[in-house]
């Protein structure tokens, strides 16, 4: 038995439909239609302790449904979960004081006090012993670097600034399990880069279970080794990261600097085309490798410069998207 | 315990920090406090006959019901509840490992109180100065005080209570507008936030008897001035407090029925 199991877990919201016009919405107010959404739909996997997933999917495609689920905040209509023993939403009091969630989009912090006021206002909630509370916060404030924000009211941080305060205040009880929600939206490079690495280090330090989605796809690179993808309420794929990419990364541009004329024909090279001061080739990877395409180059032209670019992770999910209709 | 405590707490320290709203509710309450006192100064010099109250009664009970409006109000409503509900923060309230009816409660009481604070001393030192007719007079015993006290705090947790019935309802209408509001405007004519009660058509004055609304202010107030006897205001806080132990385990109920089939809004 895992540490995270989850049965075919299914949710369906009820819509009201409406058309726009004066007259529709007139026609509504007497006679509601309503559309049955699947946000999730028969979802199951499971997720040992300590690890990192990685939960991908387009908008809309049930993502944070499956995140409230697992942490006790919807019911859902049918199916089981499992997290350490407990059923999140039966036992949802008892079962929330072994999880943090960070839900990018929104805030757990009061807006008019300082972010150390919130702080102990969780310690009294979560009645965290105060040796314990001071030591965890104090390597919170040391490891997200707040010393010199945590004593402004949260109305004026910067959005990095409040989202280090976010994170450090669901961490306080010390969880087992962390659900991040998009925990870098609108984040700068640099910011981005510290919540990741504060992450890794959590994982790796404290052992927590982290299950994190977002849209940013370096974020799951570097962070998660499993990914599970979801689309229109279904799992899609749930494995490695590295298979994906193996999978679909199939196409590699190749950019060659120099002067000479160059005359390739070879199964695998999918088109040449001229460019200011070179050649632009498409390369199925498949058929040619790049460590045979280089020697064959090498023998024909002067390669003055020469430049290979691997397809980015966000144009695998884009036809992993397409692929699986979603 | 001490968790509800502490947001009380929260709630008390950030509603203190606006005071220019304080003051502009002060200039209100000033203003509409006059309004009133001069229409039922002009309404007994006409010369009404079996008033139910004299006219230091009134007056006393109108200066009252102003500078604690911010305390038994209901149209004032808690706007970050409403809020978390139409936006979805109430996901994190829900990742908490405490009862939900009662963080509300307690952020609605500390709010209220912080509220009121601000507003109580101001108008109530200014009013007790003004020349006869105009001034708020003083309890009519010092029993009737100590009454008025117990009825007030009483009161303050009934009110507190029905506060948080409404962010509840919201959780199945969606929005505050419509139902939720109607039902908070009925609720403060039927406080006798408006017109006091001994006021009201008679048939009235009977339905508001079997209404928790009327206990909320009408009856402290009216134990203050010394406007119901002793016994009739023991019996109040009687029926105050079964009320209160009504609306409590109601809200409660209803929040614990309306968790199960919630709905987070906005991603």
């Amino acid at each position: 038995m895992s540490f995270i199991e989850v049965k075919q877990i299914s949710k369906t919201f009820r819509v009201a439909k409406k058309k726009s016009g004066l007259k529709e919405a007139i026609k509504s107010f007497f006679k509601r239609e309503y559309l049955i959404v699947k946000a999730v739909e028969d979802v199951s996997f499971s997720i040992d302790e300590g690890e990192i997933v990685g939960y991908i999917g387009p908008n809309g495609a049930g993502k944070s449904t499956t995140i409230k689920i697992l942490s006790g905040i919807l019911n859902p209509d049918f199916g089981e979960c499992k997290i350490a023993g407990m059923t999140p939403w039966k036992e949802r009091v008892k079962y929330v004081k072994n999880i943090g969630v960070v839900f990018g989009q929104k805030s757990q912090l009061w807006w008019d006090i300082p972010a150390e006021d919130t702080f102990d206002l969780l310690r009294d909630i979560y009645e965290i012993p105060e040796e314990e509370y001071q030591s965890t916060k104090n390597d919170l404030i040391k490891k997200l670097n707040l010393e010199d924000i945590i004593n402004i009211p949260v109305r004026q941080l910067s959005l990095g600034q409040r989202m280090r305060c976010e994170i450090a205040a669901s961490l306080l009880h010390n969880p087992k399990i962390l659900f991040l929600d998009e925990p870098t939206i609108g984040l700068d490079a640099v910011s981005k880069q510290l919540v990741r690495d504060f992450i890794k280090r959590l994982n790796h330090e404290k052992h927590t279970t982290i299950i994190l989605t977002s849209h940013d796809m370096s974020d799951i690179t570097t962070l998660a080794k499993r990914i599970i993808l979801i689309g229109n309420g279904k799992v899609l794929y749930d494995g490695s990261l590295k298979k994906l990419k193996d999978q679909y990364e199939t196409e590699t541009t190749v950019y060659v600097k120099t002067k000479d004329k160059l005359d390739i024909r070879k199964k695998g090279i999918l088109k040449k085309s001229k460019t200011k001061d070179g050649y632009q080739l498409l390369v199925q990877t498949k058929e040619l490798s790049i460590s045979k395409l280089l020697p064959l180059l090498s023998r024909k032209i002067e390669i003055e410069d020469i430049e290979i670019e691997n397809e980015s992770i966000d144009q695998i999910i884009v036809k992993l998207y397409e692929d699986y209709q979603i | 315990m001490k968790a509800y405590f502490t947001y009380f707490k929260l709630k008390f320290i950030s509603g203190l920090q606006y005071r220019s709203a304080a003051w502009a509710g002060i200039a209100t309450q000033f203003f509409f406090g006059f309004v009133y006192v001069m229409i039922y100064i002009a309404f007994y010099d006409s010369g009404g006959e079996n008033l139910p109250m004299n006219i230091h009664q009134v007056i006393t009970y109108l200066w009252l019901n102003q500078s604690l409006l911010a305390l038994v109000n209901q149209f004032s409503k808690d706007q970050e509840l409403f809020k978390m509900v139409k936006d979805g923060t109430i996901s994190y309230e829900l990742a908490r490992p405490k009862n939900l009816y009662f963080m509300w409660y307690f952020k609605v009481l500390g709010q209220r109180l912080s509220n009121v604070v601000l507003r109580f001393f101001p108008l109530i030192l200014v009013t007790s100065l003004l020349p006869k007719p105009y001034t708020f007079g003083g309890p009519s015993s010092l029993f009737n005080f100590l009454l008025f006290l117990i009825s007030l705090t009483i009161g303050t947790l009934l009110v507190t209570a029905l506060t948080v019935l409404y962010p509840i309802i919201t959780l199945t209408t969606m929005s505050e507008k419509g139902i939720v509001n109607i039902m908070i405007s009925i609720a403060d004519i039927l406080s006798g936030l408006v017109v006091p009660i001994p006021f009201f058509p008679l048939f009235l004055q009977k339905i508001s008897k079997f209404l928790p609304f009327q206990y909320i202010s009408d009856l402290p107030f009216r134990i203050y001035v010394g406007n119901v006897d002793i016994l009739f205001g023991i019996h109040g806080i009687f029926i105050q407090t079964i009320w209160f132990i009504i609306i409590v385990f109601f809200g409660f109920s209803l929040m614990k029925k309306n968790l199960k089939r919630v709905v987070v809004q906005g991603g």
